[in-house]
């Protein structure tokens, strides 16, 4: 079927890294690339294919990165239950603040600010809360387990973080071709319209909002796992909040490649950056910023735009054929 | 409860925080009411106005007071040119694209400020700094009273501006009818640049208003910003009034709900604030639907 193949040849592809380089430096590199993917993909959702510009998806984040930490500290539930209950948590999260803004009718600018307010009134409670350890932050107890979610080598937890990312890649891919999906393309075009024409849009909205936010608090919780230490500014600081939007536009919005694509540049610049310039504060995300202005101003559909428009180049007949490449307003 | 001696200067200091925030917040609320968007880089340019009036103290020895001549036009201009050459032509006129695009202005400023500058927070010391004005009932700092001065001087002059001049009847223009505005030879381009010029200019005289009390750090601005959004929701998205006494509001809201709750619980009273606007009533108080 038409999409699947480039899914499995990928995946089987990242696959075989850790057979062929046991370098931490690689695989920590392919890890964080891959975590970004993940929760890049969970905003790509909501926003590219939703037409929902969230500037808060932290608050999936981290509420995923906090109950799977937490449940395990001070409750003493196995890691790997903590983690799908962390997973729970953030789409819970998520389908209230969706039913919230979405019944009041926020889009927009309006719905970027609500969603960035409750990331910060997550972040605020999250560092003088004592459950979450407030300044301190939750530590996990090292022990190098796999039943508790650890691993001795980095290449376990890179095939899970893989797997997490197949999974999303699937499911995007699934409701990228259902029925739902083109719900939730058409609530994106037109919302209006999609409505008059008979579209549920606030539940289209809401149930993306719902499946965004629990792919990205799988991202949290892997992060709790990896790093085995959340505090506030990890969990529901603004920097997952941006990396999550920034993947996807520059891989590609509303693409099922997107994400990756764009978490591998991103994450590729990043270093080139600290290689160039050693460890500075501030360039790698200087320098991401800017890419993020450049995309948009150049190539509005990202890194998978200009490989389409490539192929139409070497392909005449289709690319007379293909619409503009603006993608629509909404 | 809280006897009348602890409560009245509470109010009185809510009242001249107040004042900045919604100088902060008249500059976010122009660029809405004109542009329709709002300006996430906001917070970002504030805190460079910080430096810049910190490091015209600290390297050429000027007077906040005095940096606020210089860095006033300076900011227009700044914020002119980054409307007409940067968030204009980048967004293509789609208003996620807007978003976006000034989201990650923010990014690079901010950061930009963080590898110059470190995290490392800088105060300046001026020897009026802890002068105070005896009203009997309060005492209060004499920096914070110049500022609650100023920002009402500077409401008063954007308001003669924006009622008298040629400038400001092209910008209510634009804001009421962008395309009737262009019919009759207005070039909106030029008007939505003047008006990013004028909310960044906003910025410069906040930030040296601030200084004389305040730190700055590269995130100093976002503090800001935040409490600026939830004036203008508050205020109506738009409304220049609306960002005035939502403000004034908001700065004595935060003073009582600091000395009930304690700091940083005080900052969640405003949040919380912020998003039930948001949700019931995200036309504002003071409704100026646009």
């Amino acid at each position: 079927m038409k999409g699947w193949a480039p899914i499995g040849l990928t995946v089987a592809a990242l696959a075989a890294v850790p057979l062929f380089t046991s370098s931490n430096v690689v695989l920590n590199f392919l890890v964080m690339a891959l975590l970004i993917a993940l929760v890049g993909q969970g905003w790509n959702l909501l926003g590219g294919y939703g037409g929902q510009y969230s500037f808060g998806h932290s608050a999936f984040f981290g509420t995923g990165a906090y109950v799977t930490a937490i449940l395990q500290m001070r409750y003493g539930v196995n890691a790997w239950v903590g983690f799908c209950i962390g997973i729970a948590a953030g789409a819970l999260v998520g389908a209230a603040i969706g039913a919230l803004s979405f019944r009041s009718g926020l889009k927009g600018s309006y719905f970027a600010l609500v969603t960035l307010a409750f990331a910060e009134v997550l972040r605020i409670v999250a560092s003088v809360a004592p459950v979450t350890g407030a300044g301190v932050g939750t530590l996990i107890k090292l022990d190098l387990r796999p039943e508790v979610f650890q691993f001795q080598s980095r290449a376990p937890f890179y095939w899970i973080i893989l797997g997490l990312v197949a999974v999303s890649l699937i499911l995007v891919r699934l409701i990228e071709g259902s029925r739902f999906g083109a719900y939730l393309v058409a609530v994106r075009e037109n919302e209006d319209a999609a409505a008059a024409l008979g579209v549920d849009a606030m539940r289209v909205k809401l149930g993306a909002m719902t499946i965004s936010a629990a792919i990205t608090a799988a991202g949290g919780g892997f992060y709790a796992q990896y790093f085995l230490f959340v505090d506030a500014g990890i969990a529901y600081g603004p920097w997952i909040s941006v990396e999550a939007l920034l993947a996807p536009i520059i891989g590609g919005i509303g693409t099922v490649f997107g994400p990756l694509l764009g978490a591998l540049v991103v994450k590729t610049l990043g270093e080139l950056t600290k290689l160039v310039t050693g460890d500075a504060p501030g360039l790698d995300l200087v320098i991401y910023g800017g890419v993020l202005v450049l995309v948009i101003a150049f190539a509005p559909r990202g890194i998978a735009g200009l490989i389409a428009d490539l192929r139409g180049f070497f392909k005449p007949s289709l690319a007379a054929a293909k619409p503009n490449p603006d993608r629509g307003h909404g | 409860m809280l006897s009348p001696i602890i409560l009245v200067p509470a109010i009185l200091n809510g009242l001249l925080t107040g004042a900045v925030y919604a100088l902060v917040a008249l500059g976010l609320t122009l660029i809405y009411g004109v542009l329709h968007i709002i300006n996430f880089a906001h917070g970002a340019l504030l805190t460079a106005a910080m430096f810049g009036a910190f490091f015209a103290h600290r390297l050429l020895g000027l007077d906040p007071y005095v940096a606020a001549l210089l860095l006033t036009p300076a900011f227009f201009v700044l914020g002119y040119a980054l409307q007409r050459f940067i968030i204009g032509p980048a967004s293509g006129g789609e208003d996620r694209n807007i978003l976006l695009v000034t989201l990650g202005l923010a990014v690079v400023i901010e950061n930009a400020l963080l590898y110059a500058f470190r995290a490392d927070t800088r105060t300046i010391n001026l020897p009026y700094a802890f002068d105070v004005v005896d009203l009997g009932i309060a005492f209060l700092a004499v920096p914070r009273v110049i500022a609650f001065g100023a920002v009402i001087v500077v409401a008063l002059v954007l308001w003669l501006i924006m009622q008298w001049t040629d400038t400001g009847k092209a910008i209510r223009a634009v804001a009421k009818e962008k395309v009737g505005a262009e019919l009759c030879g207005i070039d909106v381009a030029h008007v939505y640049a003047v008006t990013f010029g004028l909310g960044t200019a906003c910025l410069a005289i906040a930030a040296c208003l601030l200084i004389p009390t305040y730190y700055v750090n590269p995130h100093a601005g976002n503090a800001f910003v935040l409490i600026a959004f939830t004036i203008v929701v508050l205020g109506g998205m738009g409304s220049v009034t609306g960002a005035l006494i939502g403000g004034l509001f908001i700065g004595v809201v935060e003073s009582l709900s600091g000395l009930y709750l304690g700091e940083s619980l005080g900052q969640i009273g405003i949040f919380l604030i912020f998003i039930l606007v948001l949700l019931f009533r995200p036309s504002g108080l003071f409704g100026a639907r646009t």
